[in-house]
This record gives structure tokens, sequence and C-alpha cells, in this order.
């Protein structure tokens, strides 16, 4: 097993989410909140779909040497599970479930002349003897068989899930009410997201052995494999970055409203400099210092996934040091505000010392602008991603990413016939993703404002 | 009498289908009377006001059998038509100032609006007019002040425009919601009497909304009583105030402080508490480019006053004139300058460590309880905050068990240690404030306008609280208010702020009885009282 430098961070990110999950398990007043969030149907279903996200994510994130290890490369579970997607590459461009190229070049007929026309695909539909006529009903079929697997699937979890309680029960053990008791009351709609998302999942898995589900781009590679393998690249371009914004923005900010004076000079001094320095020069200037290392440090990057990642590691790091600004701002104007406050005030009056007053009194009472503006820079850092990788200054041009195939679009909706699918996967997917995550930040913004989940 | 202005039948109004706010009230407005309703915050009254010219918002449901503005039915008015009505024939006064006009508009402009909406007159006309309604609301310098902006204005000044603009209308009916409320005691007495003059000019109705029976008794005709909804009394004012017939009406009554409880208090002397001599509390004023201090503004300037143990000095004023800034300084919120002497330690001169180390001795309880709890931490975790600071050594068992022993001192239920801010009512959340203040074993707590912000009977139960606390605990109280008739049911002595400075002090009776300043005399004669035969 090798672990690249974000996948480090990303099991960080979770071990520091374990750790606070189990911190906060008894407080009565985060479970109340989660209770609330656990029976809204909106929040179960992006709960649901940000999780299944997060899975394909976390998959693609054990990265390991081959045993066959012939070209030296390295892979995580995703790849050595769709091994036959990433290997069964087409010539060029082919239509989602095409059985043919989508240009025409010279084919070696059976009887030995040259004919022009479209070619059968090396993989797509291979195992069809007349495809004009079978394909369809062998899609169906395909299709169906894929979907009764995933129904048969959920159902059979679904028998767990009812059965193992009961089981319990007459065991006289009870695991985990409270976690039961989070989930319980929108239950049903949670299995009615699981009986689409499974099935959609396993018929596209199936099908995608017999055909190009998602067609196939300019070098012949499967679309539905990129645009899921762009998932770990959107999930951590999103995730880290904020990570590593947040603790600037948050110290930062409630730092300079809380003490003003010297240190609110200091810090808005470091942050208008950086602000009226363009993001963009910052972030080449970065990425071209990473390159210009890698090229000097051949032998610690001989992989070319060490090098995409490295890059992606420091996208993050650079776009993160270029957004903290605008939360410490907003952070800073809530804490001038709250430092006024009568109950701080009081606190300062029961001896409360600072550093108990900021943690207690300021923070909480500031994270919701926080919560807020993490997930609209999460979608807008996905969205940023597309827009560095245009002008070159993005993510690894090899590496997988919406952004990347966003570009790469460009040329193909220029193309006589227009190429659609590349554009379209990208789109569908990463609409999802910041979907689910806009749809759950509303949720949780609900539950943990007190002031309006009183009105429910 | 004669055929109503008003009169509303059988109003009901009900919010998002289930909460009735106003319950199948009806009652009458007749020309040139002065028409008072009186109730609680949440009883309804001003949604009643606002129901007649069909402002509701947007999940209220109305029904009503009629509302007839000189026997033209207004629920049969379409929209467009209640546009004309608004304004012209039924004018409005809100509560408060501040917000009720535009900031980036002039005075003038604002008037010269509702005029030229009702009426078609010429640009000099419509000027005159203008300065005929800032003179007869009386206005000073009228004609200079057309073009000042609301920010130029006072409070009261602020108030005068907006009756100016209810009357630019000429309306048959003039509603005035709470309009005195957030004004001055002075300035309250005189914009009534203002109100009560152009009413015997024009001859029109007035509609006065208000929770203060001693207000409404002074220049009410006629008065009803609202409690969740329903009027539960009508009466004309003498009748009512000296025979109320329901057991609600009483109970507001007897709510109300009286000056006369001033004469109960013991004058026996005790050891000082608290010394301060000689306390400043100057903001510098900078101007140009380099911060030069040019002035101060002096808000607490030099004053020098006792509190005795286990006694209460209530310090009397009006807003602006320093009172809360001297309390907030006395706790060291705010920067101050003068010798502080509290159960024989000097505040003045400790910081960091040792000051916080003093804290335990003075505790504050503020005006507002909406804003003076984290909304974000459990009651019992507000309690404990001061314990946890002061006594780190506590342990966890012993602090809840103490916070549960301050509820029970406070009459709150147990369980409301588990509960958030926003769970309790004013009065409710004032009772978690004490507590929280009591948390350390204060010697002293600073009041400041504990109670303004609550409804009568609430206030009363407050003021009850305050009063056990002291006689258990032995606690001395500063109690900042503006109040009269609560500081005569509560202190044992006074001390007038007027501008910064203590004008007068002494004994609750002393002062109250036989003012010897101008202002205090004037402050008192102010104050609204009941009028009732005793």
């Amino acid at each position: 097993m090798i672990i690249l430098w974000t996948d480090a961070l990303i099991y960080l990110l979770i071990l520091v989410m374990l750790a606070l999950g189990l911190y906060l398990r008894g407080k009565e007043h985060i479970k109340r909140p989660l209770q609330q969030i656990g029976s809204s149907k909106i929040g179960m279903i992006s709960l649901v779909v940000l999780l299944f996200f997060v899975l394909i994510g976390l998959l693609d994130s054990v990265h390991f040497k081959p045993a066959d290890d012939k070209k030296n490369e390295i892979i995580s579970l995703l790849d050595d599970w769709a091994t036959p997607l990433r290997e069964h590459g087409e010539k060029t461009y082919s239509a989602p479930f095409a059985t043919k190229l989508y240009s025409k070049e010279m084919m070696a007929m059976p009887d030995g002349s040259m004919q022009w026309g479209y070619p059968r695909l090396e993989f797509g539909g291979r195992h069809l003897d007349d495809p004009e006529t079978q394909r369809i009903r062998d899609i169906l079929q395909k299709g169906f068989y894929g979907l009764a697997q995933g129904v048969g699937l959920t159902g059979l979890f679904m028998m767990l899930y009812l059965c193992i309680p009961t089981l319990r029960r007459g065991n006289t053990v009870r695991v985990a009410p409270a976690a039961r008791a989070v989930v319980n009351p929108s239950t049903k709609v949670v299995w009615l997201v699981l009986f689409i998302i499974v099935p959609l999942a396993t018929t596209l898995i199936h099908l995608s052995a017999y055909y190009h589900v998602f067609g196939t781009d300019k070098v012949g590679e499967d679309v539905f494999y990129q645009a899921v393998k762009s998932i770990r690249t959107g999930l951590v371009i999103g995730t880290l970055t904020t990570l590593i914004m947040l603790p600037m923005a948050i110290i930062f900010g409630i730092l300079a409203g809380f003490f003003r004076g010297w240190v609110d000079d200091v810090i808005q001094y470091v942050y208008t400099t950086l602000n009226s320095i363009p993001g963009v020069l910052l972030i080449a200037a970065s990425i071209l210092m990473v390159q210009v290392y890698m090229a000097n440090h051949e032998a610690a990057f001989t992989s070319v996934i060490v090098r995409a990642d490295m890059r992606l590691l420091f996208l993050c790091m650079i776009l993160g040091v270029t957004s903290w600004t605008g939360l410490c701002r907003l952070l800073r104007a809530e804490t001038l505000k709250l430092r006024e406050m009568e109950y701080v005030q009081a606190a300062h009056a029961l001896g409360v010392k600072q550093g108990a007053i900021l943690l207690r009194h300021i923070l909480p009472n500031v994270m919701h602008i926080v919560l807020i503006s993490v997930v609209l820079d999460f979608s807008s850092l996905v969205l940023a991603e597309a827009v560095l990788s245009y002008i070159n200054i993005g993510v690894d041009p090899t590496s997988y990413s919406w952004g990347n195939m966003i570009n790469g679009a460009r040329l193909e909706m220029a193309r006589e016939p227009i190429v659609w699918w590349s554009l379209t996967a990208a789109f569908v997917f990463m609409f999802a993703l910041v979907l689910a995550a806009n749809l759950f930040a509303d949720v949780v913004q609900d539950a943990f404002d007190p002031r309006r989940s009183g009105n429910e | 009498m004669n055929n109503p202005i008003l009169a509303v039948e059988r109003l009901s109004i009900t919010f998002n289908h289930r909460q009735t706010v106003v319950d199948d009230i009806s009652f009458e407005i007749h020309a040139g009377e002065t028409f008072a309703l009186v109730g609680e915050s949440g009883s309804g009254k001003s949604i009643t006001a606002l129901s007649v010219l069909r402002l509701l918002p947007n999940n209220a449901r109305l029904n009503a059998e009629a509302i007839n503005l000189h026997g033209d039915d207004l629920l049969k008015r379409s929209e467009f038509e209640l546009c004309k009505i608004r304004g012209r024939r039924i004018g409005f006064i809100f509560q408060d100032p501040m917000s009720s006009l535009n900031p980036v508009m002039t005075i003038g402009s604002q008037i010269e609006e509702v005029i030229k909406l009702h009426f078609d007159l010429p640009r000099d006309a419509i000027q005159q007019r203008v300065l005929e309604l800032l003179q007869q609301v009386e206005l000073p310098q009228a004609p200079q002040r057309i073009k000042d902006y609301p920010h130029q204005l006072s409070g009261g000044q602020r108030q005068r425009v907006m009756i100016a603009i209810a009357l630019a209308g000429k309306p048959d009916l003039l509603i005035a919601d709470e309009p005195t409320t957030s004004l001055d005691v002075t300035i309250q007495a005189q914009i009534l009497a203002l109100l009560k003059d152009i009413q015997e000019q024009t001859g029109m109705a007035l509609w006065l909304i208000s929770h203060d029976l001693a207000l409404v008794s002074s220049i009410a005709d006629r008065v009803a009583v609202m409690q969740q909804g329903k009027i539960v009394e009508t009466g004309a004012t003498a009748e009512f105030f000296n025979q109320p017939k329901h057991p609600y009406t009483r109970k507001l009554l007897n709510a109300l402080p009286s000056m006369q409880n001033c004469l109960a208090h013991s004058t026996e002397e005790n050891p000082p508490l608290l010394q301060v001599s000689d306390f400043y509390c100057h903001y510098p004023i900078r101007k140009g480019i380099f911060k030069r201090i040019v002035d101060y503004v002096r808000a607490v300037d030099g004053v020098s006053f006792d509190i005795q143990q286990g006694k209460t000095l209530a310090l009397v004023g009006e807003s602006g004139c320093g009172k809360t800034t001297l309390g907030k300084s006395l706790l060291n919120l705010i920067p101050g300058s003068g010798r502080v002497v509290i159960n024989g330690v000097e505040l003045n001169g400790l910081t960091g460590e040792a000051l916080r180390r003093q804290r335990a001795n003075i505790q504050i309880v503020f005006q507002d309880p909406f804003s003076s709890m984290n909304p974000r931490m459990l009651v019992g975790d507000i309690i404990a905050e001061g314990i946890r600071a002061l006594h780190p050594e506590v342990s966890a068992e012993q602090r809840k068990a103490r916070v549960r022993q301050l509820l029970q001192q406070v009459d709150l239920p147990e369980d409301s240690a588990l509960r958030y801010p926003h769970e309790f009512s004013g009065g409710q959340r004032q009772r978690i404030c004490i507590a929280r203040a009591l948390a350390v074993d204060p010697k002293l707590i600073v009041c400041d306008e504990p109670t303004s912000a609550l409804d009568v009977s609430v206030q009363a139960q407050i003021i009850q609280l305050l009063k056990t606390l002291q006689q258990e605990k032995g606690v001395s109280y500063l109690f900042i208010t503006h109040d009269l008739a609560v500081v005569a049911e509560i202190a044992d002595d006074v001390a007038v702020m007027y501008q910064g400075k203590i004008i007068e002090q002494g004994g609750v009776a002393e002062v109250l009885t036989q003012p010897k300043h101008a202002y205090t005399k004037k402050l008192l004669a102010a104050v609204p009282v009941l009028k009732m035969d005793h």
C-alpha cells in the first residue's frame, strides 16, 4: 500500500471527524439537531447521495502497486475493480452504447479489400454478432439484469437491517439506540433513495462491462471511468482546500474582531495585501514552482500519479491561502458585533478568561457563517478547478477531473458532428454532488441555528 | 352618543390557521373621543389596529362581521380603495420613531409625500401645509428644520414628525400604537399633551394602544382591556379605574408599582459596601488626520456615591444621562477612572488576574433578556459559567447541584438547565440572568433596567424576586432605571443623574416626596400617575 500526500490528508480528515463524533456523542444539545436532520427528508436524501460520492472517493484514495507490476504504476482500489474499464480503450471517440467508432476510417474487410467506413469498436459491444439487430435488445436485457442485481442487493441489506435488531432484542442486547433514533424517522426515504441509487449503480456497472455507457473520449478512454475517477479530485479540492482555509479564516477573523487595536490592524493589512494580488498569479506561480521542484528532484517523483498528486495538493494549498480572506472579513465583522453583545459582557463580568469567551461565546455563534461559506466555497472551488484547468494551471492534465473533462469539451463542442457526452457526464456528476452538498448544508444550518429550529 | 366613527364587530384573527391572536372582539370609537386599548405584550392589541387598515402579515387570517368606518364597511373595500383610506381617513403612528422614518429623506419631503398622495395641491400650498403641520406638532424652529434629516432630530422630535405625517391627511381617526414607549418620561408627557391638544383642535378621534395603565388613565375617555385576544372589560375611564370588574383588570392594577410604596422602607443605616468617589468616564473625540483629541464626551462626569450592605440604590435618569455607562464601568466593562472600593478592596488599578479574582463581587443583570444570553448554550451551562471561571476547583457534580439550587431560588423548574434560552419567555429569561449573576455569590448586583422590557405583571414578579433574594442573601443592588414608580417599589436610596452628574441623592422617601433639584421635580411631575380616588 502506498499513501499519497492527499490520501494522508484525507485519512487525517476522517480521523478528525471520527474524534469529533466521539467527543460530541453524549451531548444532549448536539443530539437534538442531529435528530432533526435525521427526520428531514431532504437532509437524509442528500446525505445518502453525498455518502455515496464519499464512498467512491474513499475507494479511490487507497493506493497500492499491483502484484503483477509491469508498468511501475500505482493504482487505487477503484482502479483495481474497474480494470476492464481502464484497459478497454478504443481508438478515439465513440458515442454512448455505440458499437462503432464515431469517425470514419479505412477498414480492412474480411475479403481483403479496403473500405471507408465506421469500424467496429474493439470492446464496446464486441460480444454481439450483428450489432444492428441485437444491440437494443441486448442493452435492455443486460440493463434489466443489472437492475435486478441492485434491487436484490438492496433488498438483502434491508432484510438484514430489519432482522438483526429483532435478533438482538431477543438476546436483550441493544446496540446504539441513539444512532437508531437519529435515523429512524425518515428511514423510509433513505431506503427509497437506496433503492434508486444502488440499482442505478449496479446497472451502470453491469452495462459498462459490455459497452461504453458514457462513450469514449478523444484517445478512446471510457468517459464513465473518467467521470467516476473525477469524484475524488472534486472532493479533494472541495474539502482539503476548506481544511486549509478554515483555520486561517476563523482564527484571524475572530482575533481581529475580538481584540481590535493593533491585532486588527495587522490582520487587516495582511488580508488586504493578499487580496490585492491577483489570485491567478499566485496560483500560477506556485504551480510552476512545484513543477520546477519536481523536475529538480526527479528521483522522488517517479510515478505520474505521484506528480499529479503533488500538484493537486499544492493547488489545494494555494487555493486555500488565497480564499480565506472573504470568510475572514465576514467573521471579523460578525465578531465585532458579537463582542458588544450583553452575554459577552456578562461573561467578562463573571471573570471568564478571554480564551474561554472566544471559544464558548464567539466561536459557536459564528459557526453558521462558517458552515454556509464552506458549502458555497465547496461548489465554487469545484468550479474554480475547472477554470484553472482551462488556463493550464489547475490539476495535472494527466489526472482525472471534471475540470479537465469540461476543458476538453471546449473543442468537442466545436466539432462536427458534436461530441456531447464528456461534457454531459461531467455536468451530471458535478451537478449531483454540488446540489446534494447545498441541500444538506441548508438542512444542517436549519437544525443548528437555535432561533430557527424553535419555529417548527 | 352619535354614530361611531369606527365600529368593529366580531373580529377574529388567526395565524397559520391555528394560533388565534384576536378572538371575537367588538368595539366602537366615537368622534372626538380618546379610546385606549390596553393589554400586555402578545395580547393582540397591535394586530387589532393593523387589521383595521388591513396591514396584517401574510400568514394571518382575518374574520369579522364588519369593520365600519362611518358606516362604510372596510371589509368590502378593495385594496386599491383602502390605499385612499390609509393615511387619509385613518392616520397611524408607530411605536418606534427611529425606524419609522426613512433615513435618507428630509422630514419635509416625507410629509410632502403624504400630502401629495391625498390632496391635489399646487407646490406652494403643499410647502405651506408642511410648515403648518410642523408648527402644529410644535417642532421648534419649524421653518429651518424642514430640510433636516431624521438623524438630526432627537427621539421626541422624530415622534413629532411622525405625528405630523399622520396628521397630513387630516384623518378622522388617529391610531397611536404605543406612541411614547421608547421615549423618556418628560418627552412622553410632552407628546401626550400634544396629542391631546391636536385632538381638541381638530376634533378627531384618537385610538391609543398602550401597555401603560397609568398613562392611559390620564388621557383616555374610554378604556378596553385585552387579554389573550379577548376584550375582557370596557368602560369609561373613571368608572374603569375606580371599580374594575374583571379579575384580570384588578390584577393589572395591583401589579402597577406605586409611588406611595416608598414610605414603607426602613431607614436603618448599614455599613457601606461600595464606595465610589470622583468617578469619570470620558470618551475622547478625535478629529483631523492626526486623530488629535479635541474634546471628550463626558458620559460620567465625576460622581460619588455609597451603597450600603443589603440595600438598594436606584440610579435614575433619562436615556443618555450616563447611568448605564456608570453601571458598566463599575464592572470594568467600560474603562473609567476614579476611586471604587468594594468591601474594603480598591478596584481601580487592578488588571489581569487580580481583576478577574475580584469579578465575583459585582455582577450585572442586563435590560434586554433576549440578547443577554448566548443562544447556543444550555441554560445550565450559562448559569454554571461563572462558577467554572472563578471556582475551577468545584467538581462537575457540585456545579450541577448548585445550578439546580439556583434555578429553584429564581422559581424555575429544574429541567430548565437542559433547555436553550429561546425556549423561555422574557420574564423567565430575566430570572435565568439573575441566577447567573447569583451563581458567584456577588455582594452587589448592578441591575440595568432589568424590568423595562417586561410586562407590568411580570415586572412586579421580578421585583418581588429581587426583594426576596435581597432578604435571603443580603445582596445589594445598584438599580438603574428610568421608571420612578419602580424606584419607589424597590429602592432604599435614590441618586438622580443628569448629563453625567448626580444632581440629587438621598433616601427614597425624601427624594420622591420632597425633591430639591428642579430637574427631579420636572421628572416627578412628568410621571403618569393613576388617577384613582383613594
